[in-house]
């Protein structure tokens, strides 16, 4: 931790070197029960009250596999269109360390559940196929909280306490095989991968997926070589990268520091790093278990895993449409850019745009708001689009307030900061705020006589045949309105009076 | 020829986080020895046609239905506890300081 790291800027690591990737990911799947025992799962219990003598390991009890976690683990292993294992086990994988009071984790070993397949991801418009090598079955374990000592880290600390709450939740590892050949765009597919993933589960409904309360987590593995070798280099493997951005820095910063490293005629030792969420850096850390000898055994306890290849089918003809099938289905229906749709994606907003879509606004209406005004508002409150206190229907309601003409865009932005400030449904606030556009003919006349008066001199020039100067009247206009004249009628009727024909 | 060393026996000693003395590891290798010895000539009995097998019953599938059943009470899980803190299991240090 004293040592300083050197780093070698992103554009002269990959002139000199090619990274290859590898990303071991895990989900807790969101089943109501635990994997081996019937204790609910629920996120942020009090401490060890979601325990029983199966998941605290006391003497005399035996696990029993849950069903939906055996299905959610084919399923996730069929939508990354992996071959399934006709017959498979679990395996005890030991260590002795009290997040684990069996001092063993049942995992899979050498026969996981599903085994060779792959995700498809898009970056910068082209599609990366990231192969999978396995998805398996296990255990998460409890949760450690280390007391005492300078950092709060298990190094130095005084003792521990363990909440088991979380020990026998079912977790499902899904690994990559080598990702070669990304090149400069490696921490654009490290990221688009876990996106993907993400995306993929949420559409299963196999688990929330929220990387912040670590249903979601990533272990990030880097290696470089030189340009024009084909050897791979040593890899690190970069521990719980928690959150999107944070895959990405990661693997761009393991490219940095290791690239400086071999530059320097040093060599990559293959370790456990930590990743700093704070200066986006890693660290050193050694491994809980420093020879990996973990002794892995076929479980005794429980019976061997054969999915009926008809329940299999089943499950495959079940599937619902996976994310990228949609997007492209979605992008087909709007008629919108690849570019717009990404744009869209990155921004979380298709389902909301979907929904407000199928609230009855057009396509274009409902993307200009979900990634206009209300994105803008969403990054002002530094909250996701989908925790803005607006629902589809809402902006579907001013789209159509919009396109009848009741609403100009200056005004419907009004009524959506009064639906976002908590003052009712589009309609309370256009009644509640009086935001309708003046449709009297009179008053507008009466408001542009007005405006025409105190700007002579525009006046003058519009009459004289500079019809660009109307612009000025207009605004004039809106600003006497208060923003509720119809703009296009204030033309027309400006250019009447002035005896110009548009 | 042993078929476990004494330096393994020391390995799976530290592995299992057990302090064992010279006198400890020179007496589990023996016995260790011995018992290895004894699983390798069932090994010999075993004919080709006898496939390797990690469960006696000829059971696959034994699944449970994902539904929530009682729990402990936090007091009964931590009663036999040897250390309780903030309703947690207390342990002793896991790791000493970085090296
Ligand atoms: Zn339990």
């Amino acid at each position: 931790m004293t040592t300083t790291t050197t780093l070698m800027p992103y554009d002269e690591a990959l002139e000199r070197y090619e990274p290859v990737l590898g990303l071991e990911t895990h989900v807790e799947l969101g089943t109501a029960s635990k994997m081996f025992c019937g204790c609910a799962t629920t996120f942020g219990a009090a401490p060890n009250t979601q325990v029983c003598p199966v998941c605290l390991a006391l003497p005399g009890a035996l696990p029993v596999a849950n069903e939906k976690a055996i299905e959610s683990t084919i399923r996730i292993g069929l939508a990354l269109n992996c071959s399934i294992a006709s017959w498979c086990r679990f395996a005890r994988k030991n260590y002795f360390y009290p997040d684990m009071p069996k001092n063993y984790q049942i995992s899979q070993y050498d026969e996981p559940l599903c085994t060779d397949g792959y995700l498809d991801v898009e970056v910068d418009g082209t599609v990366v196929r990231v192969g999978i090598e396995r998805v398996h079955l296990e255990e998460d374990t409890g949760k450690s909280t280390h007391v005492g000592g300078a950092t709060g880290r298990i190094h130095g600390a005084d003792y521990s306490i363990v909440d088991y709450n979380r020990a026998g939740i079912p977790l499902v590892e899904i690994v990559t095989k080598p990702i070669e050949g990304a090149d400069r765009l490696a921490p654009e597919v490290a990221r688009a991968y876990v996106t993907e993933l993400r995306e993929l589960m949420r559409a299963l409904g196999v688990s929330d997926v929220r990387m912040e309360e670590g249903s979601l987590r990533c272990d990030v593995n880097v290696s470089l070589m030189p340009r024009g070798s084909s050897e791979w280099g040593t890899r690190t493997e970069t521990k719980n990268v928690n959150s999107l951005r944070s895959v990405e820095r990661a693997v761009r910063h393991e490219i940095e520091r290791q690239a400086a490293i071999l530059s320097e005629g040093g060599r990559i030792v293959q370790e456990t790093r930590h990743f700093h969420e704070d200066t986006g850096t890693t660290t050193s850390g050694r491994s809980k278990e420093e020879a990996q000898d973990y002794r892995y055994f076929p479980e005794p306890d429980l019976v061997p895993i054969a999915p009926d290849p008809a329940w299999v089918a089943e499950l495959k003809a079940a599937l619902p449409e996976l994310p990228s099938v949609r997007r492209k289905r979605l992008q087909q229906e709007w008629g919108v850019s690849d570019l717009d749709m990404q744009a869209m994606h990155n921004a979380d907003a298709i389902d909301l745009v979907e929904a407000t879509v199928a609230a009855g606004a057009p396509p274009a209406d409902a993307r200009k708001w979900w990634m206009g005004e209300l994105a803008r508002r969403a990054n002002e409150a530094a909250v996701p689009l989908s925790d803005l206190r607006i629902t589809p229907d809402q902006v579907a309601r001013v789209c159509a307030l919009v396109a009848s003409g009741a609403l100009n865009d200056k005004l419907a932005r009004q009524v959506l900061e009064g639906v976002l400030e908590g003052e009712g449904t589009p309609d309370e606030v256009v009644a509640s705020r009086g935001l309708q556009i003046v449709n009297d003919e009179g008053e507008l006349s009466r408001i542009i006589d007005e405006v025409l008066a105190a700007n002579a001199d525009a006046a003058d020039k519009v009459r004289g045949g500079k019809i660009a100067a109307v612009g000025a009247l207009v605004g004039g206009v809106m600003k006497a309105s208060r923003g509720k004249a119809d703009a296009a009628r204030a033309r027309e009727l400006i250019l009447e009076k002035l005896g110009v024909s548009a | 020829m042993s078929a476990i060393t004494r330096d393994e026996v020391a390995h799976l000693a530290r592995l299992s986080r057990l302090a064992l003395s010279d006198e400890e590891l020179d007496h589990y290798a023996t016995q260790l020895d011995v018992i290895i010895g004894s699983v390798a000539r069932v090994s010999e009995v075993a004919a080709e046609d006898v496939p390797p097998s990690s469960h006696a019953l000829p059971l696959t599938n034994v699944f449970r239905p994902d539904e929530v059943r009682p729990c402990l009470t936090p007091e009964q899980a931590l009663s036999g506890a040897p250390a309780v803190e903030d309703q947690r299991f207390r342990v002793p240090r896991i790791l000493g300081e970085e090296a």
